[in-house]
């Protein structure tokens, strides 16, 4: 990489090669051999000073930074055994080297999941181990200088955080843990990445990653209902701030407002309204997403998920269920007892938290529902295992039900199922390529280049089944699939939620 | 007793110092520092027997591995097998009489070193053959490579060409480790061979050797899948 100004490092406009292109559909996902920097030029832009200082880290990087970042290298050291463990064991074996979907894409090197950690563990080996400050270069310890922190900064927004590589490493080496770590030295130095910043500071103002005020999510709630009755004559309610329902439904914000989220939120609404469930949303907990994890910034992520907690105090909710969302629900299942339980008020005799896709499920399968599989016959449905989910929870108290209860799920509402190639789901299925805050324009070709194992796998069974449908679970998928569909010249439709096949199968007003 | 005897009875005790006190307090740092979340990788097992299970498979068969890359894991594990061999072979060096536990191991005698050997050649290669992993290797993983098989080339050759006085060997050995010192065998490949081996343990506290004490505390494979049953405290976290 050639020399580099702490300018040049903040300016915020990526330098283009040539417009965003997506590669060809051809149903194959080869190893590639490997091109150097290939992908070194894509990076976010960086997030305004007053954005930044609103979170508490310094508005730019600071004149001290690699003493800084070095400071706080050692302290993310002792507070992360993930991280401690992870910089000293790996061997380099290799056995990881093609299994990143942005790896696959670019070529880059530093992009496979050891060549993104090795940009950190040269430092570590310079800075904390008695190997590289002896062995120097032999041992590949390599000074801390602008060009690395640039490599950092680029690589290290060209990871998901989708755990793939921890799968397949002979010691669940999981490098999310090292990009998050990258990530809060980086912002601890004045470098943070805008969209996340930026969303941040939404959730903290104003209270979701959208930016919704009260009113405005009243309005789109509304709209909902009207929509809702247009369509089929019954009135459903979508309830706000109901004290003491039996269910707070907790969900994304861009289910108030984005296509084809929206679908979902209707689905869920004709859920309560036919099982008959007293439920509610509420202001206050108006996002179920958490991107303090993706900048691994504990206090950030506890700082968001307290509002959670907020909402069940004021609320007194018995029950506490999350929307379609991969990164919420990770922080849902495996953290919100660590930073906001226990959940003493809820009721013990159901998950805490549910997912909706185990409360739906739950429904089916005791018959509360009545439901017209005919309604989806239009469509062939697969069905992409979000990285989050598939990785770093469960549904259901058997392991793999995260894999098993959506497809249930789906079968119950859909008559034509199909599954994608087996490489490519359940525990070895690929990001959508827009997870662990890249999902931002700046970065389109990043996005393209990451979806691109999971795009040839759809199109393969888009050729011989005639899929028409991707049921996703997850609002980012949903975001970055109608983004780059159209990229791959797949028509954006053939993204949905679950709950959108759900709310069109569920037949209202009948009662068993 | 010549100087040589005693400046390799004095390295020797301390190359083992090194290693364990190392070893040790790498282990132990491991240990201490916190995992503030619950980060299991799943689908996982839910309970402590589970996570034991899990581990074994890791550690005794590298199931992981073995899904992943069938090459390196072939390569890996063999490697391994005839480390494990080499060491159980050496082990008899510590006691006399040998136990009577370790008698099997006559019948592979002969091969330990080759099962060692062999595949460490085979993974040298495969990291030159490959670009991707041409691409991660550093120096010092060619050289723990090199010095691992230096280390069982002279021992193959005490064995087979210069026929150390195995006698003499053990004397020296138990000398060490019963703290009453014997000469050392002045012979030219045992001692390179001693040497060696000498580096290796002092080297071993310091570098990715560290994973074999590290596998044991990777947080995505030894914690439990229950977050939603059983709440995940550290001290920092909470307060946090
Ligand atoms: C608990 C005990 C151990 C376990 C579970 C273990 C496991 C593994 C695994 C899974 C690999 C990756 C596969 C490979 O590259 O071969 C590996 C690599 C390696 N191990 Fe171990 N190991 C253990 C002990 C040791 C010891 C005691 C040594 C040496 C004195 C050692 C030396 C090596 C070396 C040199 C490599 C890298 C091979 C290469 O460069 O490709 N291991 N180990
Ligand atoms: S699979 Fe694990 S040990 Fe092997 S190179 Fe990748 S991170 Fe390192
Ligand atoms: S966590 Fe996912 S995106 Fe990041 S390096 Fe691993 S496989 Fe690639």
């Amino acid at each position: 990489m050639a020399e580099i100004t702490k300018e040049e490092l903040m300016t915020s406009a990526p330098k283009k090669k040539e417009p965003d292109k997506a590669p060809k559909l051809t149903g194959k996902i080869v190893k590639p051999k490997i091109v150097r920097g290939a992908a070194g030029h894509n990076k976010p832009y960086t997030a305004k000073p007053e954005l930044m200082e609103k979170l508490g880290f310094p508005g730019q990087l600071v004149d001290n930074w690699q003493e800084a970042a070095i400071r706080k290298m050692g302290e993310l050291l002792e507070k992360y055994k993930s991280l401690q463990v992870y910089m000293d064991i790996c061997v380099r074996c290799g056995a990881c080297t093609d299994k990143c979907q942005y790896f696959l894409s670019t070529k880059d090197p530093n992009n496979m999941p050891v060549g993104r950690a090795e940009l950190f563990r040269k430092v570590y080996r310079r800075y904390f181990t008695r190997e590289g400050k002896i062995l120097g270069k032999i041992a590949g310890a390599v000074d801390f200088d602008l060009e690395l922190l640039a490599e950092w900064y680029s690589y290290f927004h060209q990871c998901s955080q989708c755990r793939r590589c921890s799968v397949f490493c002979p010691y669940g080496i999981d490098t999310a843990e090292i990009s998050m770590a990258a990530r809060e030295i980086m912002d601890s130095i004045g470098l943070g990445e805008k969209y996340v910043v930026e969303v941040l500071g939404k959730v903290h103002d104003i209270g979701n990653n959208l930016g919704m005020n009260p009113k405005a999510l009243e309005n789109a709630l509304e709209f909902v209902e009207e929509e809702i009755e247009e369509e089929t004559g019954i009135p459903v309610k979508l309830p706000l701030d109901v004290e003491d329902a039996e269910v707070l439904l907790v969900t994304p914000s861009a289910d108030f407002f984005a296509s084809p989220h929206m679908e979902s939120l209707v689905g869920y609404a004709k859920v309560f309204h036919q099982a008959g469930i007293n439920w509610t949303f509420s202001t206050k907990a108006s996002e179920a997403g958490n991107f303090g994890m993706f900048i691994g910034n504990y206090g950030q992520m506890k700082k968001v998920a307290s509002r959670i907690n907020d909402a069940i105090h004021e609320l007194r909710p018995k029950r506490l269920v999350v929307g379609e969302c991969g990164h919420a629900w990770r922080v849902a299942y495996q953290f919100w007892n660590t930073l906001i339980g226990p959940f003493d008020t809820l009721n013990p005799k159901y998950p805490r938290p549910q997912h909706i896709v185990e409360f739906t499920l739950d429904l089916i399968n005791r018959g509360a529902l009545v439901i017209d599989k005919s309604a989806n016959d239009e469509f062939t449905v697969t069905f992409h295992d979000s990285c989050n989910v598939a990785r770093a929870t469960r549904m259901g108290d058997k392991p793999g039900g995260q894999f098993e209860l959506p497809r249930e799920l789906i079968k119950a509402v859909a008559n034509n199922y199909v599954e994608m190639d087996a490489e490519t789901i359940k525990a070895k299925t690929f990001c959508c390529g827009g997870g662990g805050g890249l999902l931002t324009d700046e970065i389109m070709e990043v996005r393209i280049n990451g979806a691109m194992p999971r795009m040839q796998a759809l199109h393969n069974v888009m050729e011989t089944h005639g899929v028409n449908f991707m049921a996703l679970i997850c609002a980012i998928c949903k975001a970055q699939f109608t983004a780059v569909f159209p990229k791959y010249g797949v028509p954006r439709e053939v993204a949905g939620g679950i709950h959108q096949l759900v709310g069109r199968a569920l037949v209202l007003g009948a009662k068993e | 007793m010549n100087g040589i005897s005693l400046f390799y009875i004095a390295f020797a005790y301390v190359a083992v110092a090194i290693f364990i006190i190392g070893f040790l307090a790498r282990v132990w740092k491991y240990a201490k520092t916190p995992s503030p979340l619950n980060i299991t990788l799943t689908p996982g097992p839910t309970s402590t027997t589970g996570v034991v299970y899990r581990m074994v498979q890791e550690v005794g068969f590298f199931k992981s591995l073995f899904y992943s890359n069938r090459i390196i894991w072939l390569g890996g594990y063999i490697m391994h097998l005839g480390l494990a061999l080499v060491l159980i072979k050496h082990f008899r060096f510590f006691f006399t009489p040998a136990p009577a536990s370790l008698a099997w191991i006559t019948t592979f005698e002969a091969y330990a070193g080759f099962i060692f050997l062999a595949p460490l050649l085979f993974l040298f290669a495969l990291r030159l053959i490959t670009d991707r992993t041409y691409y991660i290797s550093l120096i010092t993983d060619y050289g723990i490579l090199a010095l691992l098989m230096l280390i069982a080339a002279t021992g193959i050759l005490t064995k087979y060409y210069v026929r150390t006085d195995i006698i003499d060997v053990k004397a020296f050995v138990m000398g060490i480790v019963s703290f009453s010192p014997a000469a050392m065998p002045m012979d030219f490949i045992f001692i390179l061979h001693f040497t060696l081996v000498m580096l290796l343990l002092i080297y071993f506290p310091f570098s990715k050797l560290m994973h074999a004490g590290g596998i044991f505390f990777s947080p995505t494979r030894n914690q439990a899948d229950d977050p939603r049953e059983v709440r995940h405290v550290t001290p920092w976290a909470v307060k946090g």
